[in-house]
């Protein structure tokens, strides 16, 4: 009865106590959700348009970040710095497209899924050579963003939020809606949708395909330039990100490969969810449930509604 | 013309289903059986033995059990770091609680309850396919990982957290711990490797590879055909994680002698992967070509500035592996998705019509 | 039980009987108020207008879909859900409008899978491929090899069936539903895409194993000509709803019918 207690009571009854703790919990898991949800953005950019489940998202954010801060430890001001670094994940879309993409056409979804861990491996390889391997500081000031944390008293004690945070909570909010607007308003949005559906259909009515690559995969690159500022500025910039990255996997399969709003809702799902878990309920197994919390939630969610939250239900047809 | 299968005719049904049956495929694989029991031992290279033969083989059995799992039943797994650990840490507890039965027993026994972790994870497979299903197998990596550093019993509650492995001799000869030579643990790990392979390669020509494969092919109509789909693809689970598991129990009892939970990260789940994609989906030699061109290569890659004179940092190195085993990926995608073993038919193919072109 | 309408009379017992069967797809009708009975031995051609519900049909006879309303009742059994292999066990074997094969397996494993059911040798048995494993593998072989003889692709045996030509890859499917030995045998436009050659061969693919093993075919066809070569009785669907059940001749002239494939003519629908 007491392990039940423990459970099924106990968190609940640590919440209501300490009201000032589930709050700061619940903003902390809100903007770890904010970033989960970024680099989940970049994945369905991908795959709505080009079917590629694009694993190389995690190792774009790294990549986009180092580049940036390396360009400004060579000498450039900030903003100079932040536009070559758009430049370089066009040429890095350009280069995917060709060197990648085109000549894998046509190949099944497997097979370019697959060249995607090759572009993984290859950007952590060619990424260490160029930058090192060490952890790097985000150059947030340089850039404008803020530092230093608000304090908010009351609920029984304080809770603290990083101006970082809250930066990262807006610029997301305008990225995404950008984003919506493009996909939904523009021609090349439609071309886009048209793509997702089918390769030779889109071909068939004069779209290109090489130019749409590239624009989605630098439109990533960009998502993930945003994601590695944000995340660079809570904690280092290193290659360990590249696991963190892999939580986007469960927020995608919570919100749906192809839909936007449930890349967010997933992340803030997941974000939320594991650092309650992990606070409240972590200490009872002996903690560091944070590892693998997300992805146990997904399996048991996928369970019961296997085309994620926003997904279109799928009709089998033989 | 040097490879002609002309005027081999097989009289009965059985002969034509044998797994070798071209005369010069079986001269073949017995002249590499005889190199490898015989010829590489006699040549005494401790290097050779222990850094190169002994992971390559155990590297190889992983790539065969992923591949069964991924290669012929279509089931995407990340997961395969994780029941290698599996394997491993079942292994030193049974072999703790029963030190004087045989270790090759314990080796081989705790491939079932990889198999039984395997199937578990597998249960989601009824409902999810392709990409979701790896995220599924990314669970039971994560989580299992988070077992292996937490659960201090796993580890026998040793301080560092580690594996430690004991000695443990087999007819008088120590087979495992730091007392046993590279020979003795190469002749055991390779006669594990080729009973299991031959086994795997049974398995897959008879009626479970059959179903296997009409369930990676086309899951629908594999159904309408009476093949029932959670039992198959649990069974694939199941088989593949023993596979996983006793290469597992063999890389940290026959090779390592010892390991920290990290061996068995998400990124042997990669590695393996990679191996199996690069080696051919669905071909046992495969596994073989793609674990000597990974894990090779590095050696290789560690090797050759060295010998050439180039003075490389091993981070350079390091890094330079990463670059190249991305690209290798990539190139072996585009000009040939189906993996060296389909360059190897293609070679073959070559042999039989040589010295004319067609 | 509904009354056997007179053409039925001189048929055989039902094998399988679909009463009053309804399925829609979120308010989609696909089928309403369907029966049909398909008779021990007999050819039966389902025909209708493309969107009629033919292929839903034989997906509900086959478990593939589950009715919301209706009975089937097959070899005296009546049931209202049912899995496909539980289908397959009972003997109801199908081919597919777009091909279902096992692209990335031979001809000859295509069919073998076929015979997945009537294969016996456990788990323990299949790790050695020897003896009773091996002795049962060649016994189905010899079976297999008959059916690759009888549809006349023993020369592409061995070869992916991927790589084949659409009308071969047909027969290669026809064969692995023949390999299951059914009782039922569903056809779903078994000629489509075919030139009058092909056609001719698959005919007499039909009509033999008809014949010869007994097999009760429903099919369904296009191809007017060989419906009414072919099939001993047509049921014709529209709109998910069935407007005749005859025999060929009968439903040439059946005014529903022309009116369903043809239109209403002018003049006569005040």
């Amino acid at each position: 009865m007491d392990i039940l207690y423990q459970i099924f009571v106990g968190p609940f009854v640590q919440m209501a106590t300490a009201p000032d703790l589930l709050v700061q919990t619940l903003w902390d898991g809100l903007v770890s959700g904010v970033l989960y949800a970024l680099i989940a953005l970049g994945f369905v950019l991908i795959f709505k348009a080009s079917g590629v489940f694009n694993f190389a998202q995690g190792i774009m954010v790294v990549f986009a970040a180092l580049t940036l801060i390396g360009l400004h430890q060579d000498g450039l001001p900030a903003f100079v710095a932040l536009a070559l670094t758009v430049v370089v994940m066009f040429v890095l879309a350009v280069g995917i497209e060709r060197l990648m993409l085109r000549p894998l056409v046509n190949q099944s979804d497997f097979i370019l899924f697959m060249a995607t861990f090759g572009l993984t491996y290859f950007l952590i390889g060619f990424g260490q050579l160029v930058f090192g391997g060490n952890p790097k500081v985000m150059i947030t000031s340089d850039l404008w963003l803020p530092s230093g944390a608000i304090q908010y008293t009351g609920l029984g004690g304080y809770v603290q939020f990083q101006k970082i945070d809250i930066a990262a909570v807006i610029i997301t909010s305008i990225m995404v809606a950008v984003l919506a607007v493009f996909f939904q308003r523009t021609r090349i949005g439609r071309a886009l949708r048209a793509v997702a559906d089918s390769h030779q259909a889109a071909l068939s009515v004069g779209i290109s395909l090489e130019q749409i690559w590239v624009i989605v995969w630098f439109a990533a690159g960009v998502v993930a330039l945003a994601t590695g500022i944000m995340w660079g500025a809570r904690s280092n910039v290193d290659f360990s990100l590249e696991i963190v990255a892999l939580k986007a996997l469960p927020v995608l399969i919570l919100g749906g490969l192809t839909s936007i709003p449930g890349a967010i809702v997933g992340g803030l799902i997941i974000g939320v969810g594991e650092k309650l878990a992990d606070f409240y309920w972590g200490p009872l197994m002996g903690g560091g449930i944070e590892g693998w919390f997300p992805y146990v939630l997904a399996l048991v969610f996928l369970v019961f509604r296997p085309q994620g939250l926003f997904g279109e239900r799928i009709i089998e047809r033989i | 013309m040097l490879y002609r299968e002309v005027g081999q005719y097989k009289t009965n049904y059985a002969a034509d289903m044998a797994l070798f049956p071209i005369l010069q495929d079986r001269i073949g694989i017995a002249v590499i059986l005889a190199i490898a029991f015989v010829l590489i031992p006699l040549s005494g290279n401790d290097f050779l033995l222990n850094a190169v033969m002994i992971p390559f083989l155990i590297f190889a059995l992983a790539a065969i059990g992923l591949n069964l799992l991924t290669g012929y039943c279509g089931q995407l797994s990340l997961g395969t770091g994780a029941f290698m650990g599996v394997g491993a840490y079942a292994c030193l507890k049974l072999t703790t609680f029963f030190p004087n039965v045989n270790i090759i027993v314990w080796i081989i026994a705790s491939g079932f309850f990889s198999a039984a972790v395997g199937a578990l994870f597998g249960l989601p497979s009824l409902r999810i396919k392709g990409f979701y299903l790896l995220v599924a197998t990314l669970a039971a990596q994560f989580f299992l990982e988070w077992c292996f550093i937490r659960i201090p019993w796993l580890y026998n509650n040793v301080y560092s957290g580690n594996i430690v492995v004991p000695s443990r001799t087999l007819a008088g000869v120590p087979v495992t711990g730091p007392t046993a030579t590279s020979l003795t643990r190469y002749l055991v790990v390779l006669s594990i490797v080729v009973i299991m392979t031959w086994v795997a390669s049974n398995l897959v020509r008879g009626r479970i590879g059959r179903m296997w494969m009409a369930v990676r092919d086309m899951d629908l109509a594999a159904e309408l055909i009476g093949i029932r789909l959670l039992r198959t693809k649990l069974l694939a689970f199941a088989v593949s994680s023993f596979y996983c598991g006793v290469a597992g129990a063999m890389l940290v009892f026959l090779w390592y002698g010892g390991a920290e939970p990290d061996v068995f990260n998400v990124d042997q789940s990669f590695i393996s992967l990679f191996m199996v994609i690069i080696g051919g989906l669905g071909t046992m030699i495969g596994s073989f070509f793609g674990a000597a061109l990974i894990y090779i290569l590095p050696i290789a890659l560690r090797e050759v500035p060295a010998a050439l004179g180039l003075p490389l940092y091993p981070a350079t190195v390091e890094q330079l592996q990463f670059v190249i085993v991305g690209v290798l990926i990539i190139v072996f995608l585009v000009l040939e998705p189906n993996g060296l073993a389909r360059l190897w038919q293609i070679g073959k193919q070559k042999l039989r019509v040589w010295p004319f072109p067609y | 039980m509904r009354a056997p309408s007179a053409h039925e009379a001189g048929l055989g017992a039902a094998l399988l009987a679909v009463e009053d069967v309804s399925l829609s797809f979120g308010g989609v009708r696909a089928l309403t108020n369907v029966s049909v009975n398909i008779h021990k031995g007999e050819i039966l051609a389902i025909i209708g207008p493309n969107g009629a519900g033919k292929t839903s049909m034989l997906n509900v006879i086959n478990g593939f879909y589950q009715p919301q309303s209706g009975r089937i009742t097959f070899k005296g059994e009546e049931r209202r859900m049912m899995r496909p292999y539980e289908a397959a066990q009972g003997g109801i074997a199908r081919t597919f409008q777009n091909l279902a094969l096992f692209r990335g397996m031979t001809t000859l494993d295509n069919i073998m899978a076929g015979r997945t059911l009537k294969m016996r040798r456990g788990f323990f048995w299949q790790l050695l491929r020897h003896g009773p494993a091996l002795a049962e593998e060649v016994e189905h072989r010899r079976v297999v090899e008959e059916i690759i003889d009888f549809l006349e692709i023993a020369a592409i045996r061995k070869v992916q069936v991927g790589r084949l030509p659409y009308g071969l890859q047909k027969r290669v499917e026809l064969g692995r539903a023949l390999a299951m030995e059914p009782d039922l045998l569903l056809l779903d436009e078994p000629m489509a895409g075919m030139n009058l050659e092909e056609k001719e061969d698959m005919s007499r693919f039909i009509i033999d194993v008809n014949q010869h093993y007994g097999t009760t075919i429903a099919l369904i066809e296009h191809d007017m000509g060989v419906v009414m070569d072919l099939s001993d009785r047509v049921v014709v669907l529209d709109y998910g709803q069935k407007i005749a059940d005859a025999t060929p001749d009968e439903v040439k002239r059946d005014k529903n019918v022309i009116r369903a494939y043809l239109g209403e003519p002018h003049g006569t629908s005040t």
